[in-house]
């Protein structure tokens, strides 16, 4: 009896330490520890006494390390919980490396913003400032968030540059083009810069290892995690702006024109290095929250679309066509796409389907309903008139995310009825991000050309 | 005969999935059953076949189940899909292809026979 509890305690060591490994969870230890039950029986019925028995099929087992390892390596998204966090011992001084690059790289995009006053464009200058300050907002800021990643991976030479073609060409196209005045191909010009050149940074973010789908997938975590931390500090730093006015109006100071010319400016563009590099260090605080907002909202919005479907069809009222409609409507779809996307990512992809996977599925078809009544909408109205670019631009977008709900909802069908594995729909999604960056690549880039700069 | 690691790794899907496709498996049974028909020679490290089946159910190839032991212990089964027995197929070819490949060259073209002198 006393052998019994001797192996026991042995394997309740193993255990423990085997449990302490971050890509290791509980399911994969039990299955381990059947293993190792099983040789040793095997073993001990050859003769071998319990410890000689426990101590071989330990080795066999092989080192925790590699092992774990290897565990690693097949749920990185296991991993991305911690993969910052928690420096192992000796690599305090490559954080602090990490901690002083995003500091200097946030410093010089908050300069970066505050040049082109040396050439006399003035953010609250005449409209041709303002809208050379639009048109270049993201070229200010997302170079030195690229810088960072590349800086941060190691990026070879060869990335570097694949990685300033698109800056550079970007920083020509928005700048030399003669636009018309607040035109609507500039105003899409603006919408979708940003959007193209994100997709640039995921190409850093990535390592230059744009064909792997796990890191793809990691991007988008990085871009759901990077937008709750920019609001987070765009909150905090209202708050701070709020109380400067206070505090300084209390004493006869106006602080209004440093704050407007500078403060804000300079913070909103510094705040996007400093998000990503939290989002890099310390990914568990954060770790927690958003999937819990996912879950949060996939059904309010799923209720919401629902409401409008059937209100729709009740009082037989067509959408109305307008700008801002068109806008909104995008702008829905995306947001329904993100939520999606990125509650993907936050599931355990081996976990079987539940309650709220068919909710997923529901807020899926919803939003597919919406945008065929929006293409529809925008079909009527586009034979009436001709085509516009921001009607074009509208309709473009919405087939691009016909498309992907579409085949979305047949792959979470085909999920739910145990027909394919779940890792299906996540390599649609992470297929199809480029196709987002050809899109606004061809508006910032054709439609200008196209549509003669109107 | 040592079998060199690569090779090792490389092999470990097909003969996987092979095992599964001759009925539902664990883990430790697997290794086993590897061991027995390669006479000893196939060696793995057993805590590195609990990566590939987890990697193997992700793709779809294999199912698992948790189950219990002839002792009533917590056991997780794995068994073949649809989908694991076409790339199992697939896979045998694969190989069977560097086989024939491997068996066709040589001095001989044939059997390498040995050479004296």
């Amino acid at each position: 009896m006393s052998k019994d509890w001797a192996l026991e305690e042995h394997i309740g060591e193993w255990r423990a330490y085997f449990s302490g490994r971050q890509a290791v969870h509980t399911a994969d230890v039990e299955e381990l520890e059947d293993h190792l039950r099983s040789q040793v029986e095997a073993l001990s019925k050859a003769g071998l006494t319990q410890d000689e028995a426990f101590l071989v099929a330990i080795k066999r087992l092989g080192d925790l390390d590699t092992v774990s390892r290897e565990f690693a390596n097949e749920y990185s998204e296991r991993l991305w919980k911690q993969l910052v966090v928690a420096p192992a011992a000796g690599t305090s001084s490559s954080s602090r490396r990490e901690a002083i690059m995003a500091v200097g790289l946030a410093i010089a995009a908050g300069i970066a913003v505050k040049v082109p006053e040396l050439f006399g464009l003035r953010l609250d200058g005449r409209d041709s400032d303002e809208s050379f300050y639009a048109r270049n907002a993201s070229l200010f800021v997302l170079p030195f968030l690229a810088g960072f990643f590349a800086l941060k991976r190691g990026l070879h030479k060869a990335g570097w540059f694949s990685l300033a073609v698109p800056f550079i060409a970007a920083g020509v196209i928005i700048n030399l083009l003669p636009f018309e005045p607040e035109g609507q191909t500039e105003v899409l010009a603006v919408i979708h810069l940003p959007i193209a050149l994100w997709l640039t940074v995921g190409f850093a973010y990535v390592g230059a290892q744009w064909r792997n789908h796990q890191q793809r997938m990691n991007f988008v975590r990085f871009s759901g995690e990077w937008f709750i931390y920019y609001t987070l500090i765009a909150l905090g730093g209202g708050v701070l702006i709020a109380f400067t006015f206070f505090i300084f109006e209390a004493i006869g100071l106006k602080v209004e024109p440093l704050i407007g010319r500078w403060v804000v400016p300079c913070g909103a563009a510094g705040a996007f290095l400093i998000g990503a590099w939290l989002v890099e260090s310390k990914q568990s605080v954060i770790e927690n929250m958003a999937p819990v907002l996912t879950a949060l909202f996939t059904p309010l919005f799923t209720v919401l679309l629902l409401v409008f479907v059937v209100t729709m069809i009740w009082t037989g009222n067509a959408i109305d066509v307008g700008r801002e409609v068109l806008i909104g409507f995008d702008l829905l779809l995306v947001l329904v796409l993100g939520l999606l996307l990125y509650s993907i990512s936050a599931r355990d992809p081996q976990a079987p389907p539940g309650q709220f996977d068919r909710l997923r599925l529901l807020l899926i078809v919803c939003a597919l309903l919406v945008d065929i009544l929006a293409l529809w909408a925008m079909a009527e109205r586009i034979s009436e008139f001709g085509f516009s670019p921001n009607k074009t631009a509208a309709l473009g977008l919405n087939l691009l995310l016909l498309v992907n709900l579409g085949w979305s909802a047949v792959l979470y069908t085909r999920f739910l009825a145990k027909r394919s594995p779940f890792t299906r729909l996540e390599r649609w999604q992470t297929a199809y991000l480029p196709a987002f960056a050809v899109w606004a690549w061809i508006v910032v880039t054709l439609f200008p050309v196209i549509f003669k700069y109107e | 005969m040592d079998i060199q690691k690569d090779l090792v790794a490389a092999s470990a899907t097909p003969l996987v999935l092979a095992i599964l496709s001759e009925g539902e498996s664990y883990g430790y049974a697997i290794i086993k059953r590897v061991a027995e028909l390669s006479g000893g020679e196939l060696l793995w490290t057993d805590g590195m076949i609990y990566p590939l089946l987890h990697r193997l159910e992700r793709n779809g190839f294999v199912k698992a189940v948790w189950g219990k032991s002839e002792t009533g212990r917590r056991r997780k089964y794995y068994r073949l899909t649809p989908a694991g027995a076409t790339q199992l197929a697939r896979q045998r070819r694969q190989w069977q292809t560097v086989d024939s490949v491997l068996r066709g060259t040589g001095p001989a073209g044939g059997d390498t026979p040995s050479r004296s002198g």
